[in-house]
């Protein structure tokens, strides 16, 4: 037997402390030249500080990576510094709103805004006064519904489009395409004109849910046909040889196969409705009371409360209302999306 | 571990995996047990008359007739291109899975034309069952639920669950590896593992025939030895199609060969004989060329 030591394990690809310290030196050095040329040259204020950092700092990283190293790195570094910019340019917006809206709309959240409704407060009246329960449980149900009736032809629709594959395949596609750039608000007036109008003459919450669902299932259907696209044509065969029909190859392998994609299209799906408010303004009116019956009544939603409130206030506490408002549909979403996430994430490995 | 301590199983491979050259072919072929067709088995076999196949206008298969015996392995030997996975996908009806394919000729089972109208293609393809060439376990079941998907996915009823699970992994030789984490996600295993467990879930619906596409192909040669000890173990209850680009994998497990070509056009078959025969003495001169490895 071999006497031998266990050596420790090393990672000598990782970049060093003395490296990072040295990089993070640069584009501290990049700040101070910025602040600088900022101060002497004709550059001035926030962009311009932004604008000559980015390039004094990027030109730096490239200079060290060309002299400790070779050009190629050097072109490689100048790669990850536009990338960094990119992600910063993205996040700044999210960021921005975010913070924008915890910042301004903790103000408007109270517990008492949970428990009651519109019915016995204007939006003038301070925040305290009234809640947005109506508004909480108008955008649940109305999304709820929407899901309901969007998720089942949405999903029919994609399979339809790459399991059946039939002759309307194509035009039908380039219907489904078409519609997801329909404008919500003709959404809302299509509802309006053909059964608002004519038929029930009543504006009520299932209105808004058919509404929502005309913008939802083409999102639904084209994101879940792209799932189901990148299912493998062998599990298919698996399937068939074993003695399955189509349809039971569809319901047991297929679609189980593309659970978390489907959920992902129920995700987007959401999220194109969740926050629309022209369609709801057009259908299921606004209310300010509690309303559980979608097929009766008006209905309120969190994007109308929070359109009223900014809309038809004018005080402080209106404003105050309003952002509270976004920040419960924020955290609402949030959630909804974890829960998501969680559900699809859960048993497939 | 020494090499001394290495298992009798993969000395025993080795022996087997010598085989190199042609005339040593020959002899493995010849040096197997023979098996005798239509013992203990439901069926009569599978055997095919004129069958030709088309994707689209092209022409791929020309006039393919051939016997298989019930209990008997048949390879399907050939250069790619030659048409023997689709002749294969005709034994049971998935080449019609392909929207532009079309066939002509008859395929019988039990002497019944399976392309006959009226007949259910589901019953085909459950009794003439399919292994293909790149392990497909279904993704979202665990290794049980794979073995036991075909019962479900064909709505048969079984009373025995448990039984029949452990059977089927058995007999594909994969129980003792799985047999503590049947819970886990069948992406998990080794491809030979996977493709192992292929074979237990087409064998969990207990078919007659089982066609099988190239299985070893993406496999490495343990996992290859083991699917033919697997082959060999399953040939005494169902008759077995196999096509392999492997001529020693051919020799090892088969009781029958047959060779197809395509000289650019459609794909014939040339020749099929007994196994030890096709690589000792073939009586076309392409097949000789072909099985010495002067071309394909």
């Amino acid at each position: 037997m071999m006497q031998s030591t266990i050596p420790t394990p090393q990672t000598p690809w990782a970049t060093s402390i003395q490296q990072r310290l040295n990089t993070a030196g640069l584009i501290l050095l990049g700040a101070v030249l910025a602040g600088v040329a900022v101060k002497t040259t004709g550059l001035s204020g926030k962009l311009g500080f932004a604008v000559s950092f980015f390039v004094i700092a990027s030109l730096l990283i490239f200079i060290q990576q060309l002299r400790l190293r070779d050009l190629a790195a050097a072109k490689d570094s100048l790669l990850s510094s536009f990338a960094s910019l990119a992600i910063i340019l993205t996040l700044i917006p999210i960021i921005s709103i975010v913070a924008t809206v915890v910042v301004k709309g903790y103000k408007g959240i109270h517990f008492g805004m949970f428990t009651n409704d519109m019915t016995m407060a204007s939006v003038n009246d301070p925040v305290t006064a009234g809640g947005l329960l109506h508004a909480l449980v108008g955008t649940i149900m109305m999304v709820g519904v929407a899901l309901l009736i969007s998720f089942p032809i949405g999903l029919l629709t994609a399979l339809y489009l790459t399991e059946i594959r039939g002759n309307l395949a194509r035009p039908i596609k380039f219907l489904v395409q078409a519609m997801s750039g329909v404008p919500s608000i003709v959404a809302g007036l299509f509802i309006l004109s053909i059964l608002i109008i004519p038929v029930t003459q009543e504006l009520t919450g299932l209105m808004g849910s058919l509404a929502l669902s005309i913008l939802m299932i083409p999102t639904i259907a084209r994101t879940a046909e792209e799932m189901l696209r990148l299912i493998p044509n062998e599990l298919r065969e698996a399937g068939v040889a074993l003695g399955a029909t189509q349809w039971r190859t569809v319901s047991g392998v297929v679609v189980p196969a593309a659970r978390s994609g489907l959920v992902t299209a129920v995700i987007l799906g959401i999220a194109r409705i969740i926050g629309e408010t022209a369609p709801l303004l057009l259908v299921s009116g606004g209310a300010d009371a509690l309303n559980f019956n979608p097929a009766s009544g008006p209905m309120g939603s969190l994007p109308y409360y929070i359109w009223k409130a900014f809309l038809t206030g004018g005080t402080e506490e209106a404003y105050s209302r309003a952002w509270g408002g976004m920040l419960i549909l924020l955290i609402f979403i949030v959630l909804l999306f974890s829960l998501a996430r969680y559900l699809s994430g859960r048993k497939v490995a | 571990m020494t090499p001394t301590e290495s298992s009798s199983n993969e000395n025993n491979m080795e022996k087997k995996m010598q085989a190199t050259t042609p005339s040593s072919l020959a002899s493995v072929a010849s040096n197997r047990q023979q098996r005798v067709p239509g013992t203990n088995l439901l069926g009569t076999g599978l055997e095919t008359r004129g069958v030709h196949a088309w994707f689209g206008k092209k022409h791929v298969l020309s006039d393919v007739s051939l016997d298989f015996a019930a209990g008997t392995v048949t390879a399907l030997i050939g250069p790619s291109g030659c048409g023997k996975s689709t002749y294969l996908r005709t034994l049971n009806r998935m080449h019609e899975f392909i929207p532009t394919a079309a066939l002509a000729g008859e395929v019988l089972l039990d002497g019944q034309d399976i392309y006959a109208p009226g007949t259910d293609v589901t019953k085909i393809r459950l009794k003439v069952g399919m292994v293909f060439q790149k392990p497909n376990p279904f993704p979202s079941m665990t290794i049980g639920e794979n073995v036991l998907s075909g019962l479900k996915l064909a709505q048969l009823k079984k009373s025995n669950t448990d039984e029949l699970l452990e059977s089927c992994l058995v007999r594909a030789g994969l129980w003792s590896e799985v047999k503590d984490r049947l819970g886990e996600h069948g992406g998990a295993l080794s491809g030979g593992q996977q493709q192992r467990l292929c074979i237990a879930r087409s064998l969990a619906v207990e078919p007659q025939v089982l066609l099988m596409d190239e299985p070893c192909s993406a496999l490495d040669p343990g996992s290859t030895f083991r699917i033919e000890e697997t082959i060999s173990e399953l040939a005494k209850s169902m008759t077995i199609v196999i096509v392999t680009h492997n001529m020693q994998q051919a020799a090892r497990v088969s009781d029958y060969t047959a060779f197809f070509l395509s000289d650019g056009g459609p794909g014939v078959m040339v020749e099929t004989a007994p196994t030890s025969k096709i690589f000792s003495s073939p009586t076309d001169k392409r097949t000789e060329d072909y099985v010495t490895g002067r071309f394909g």
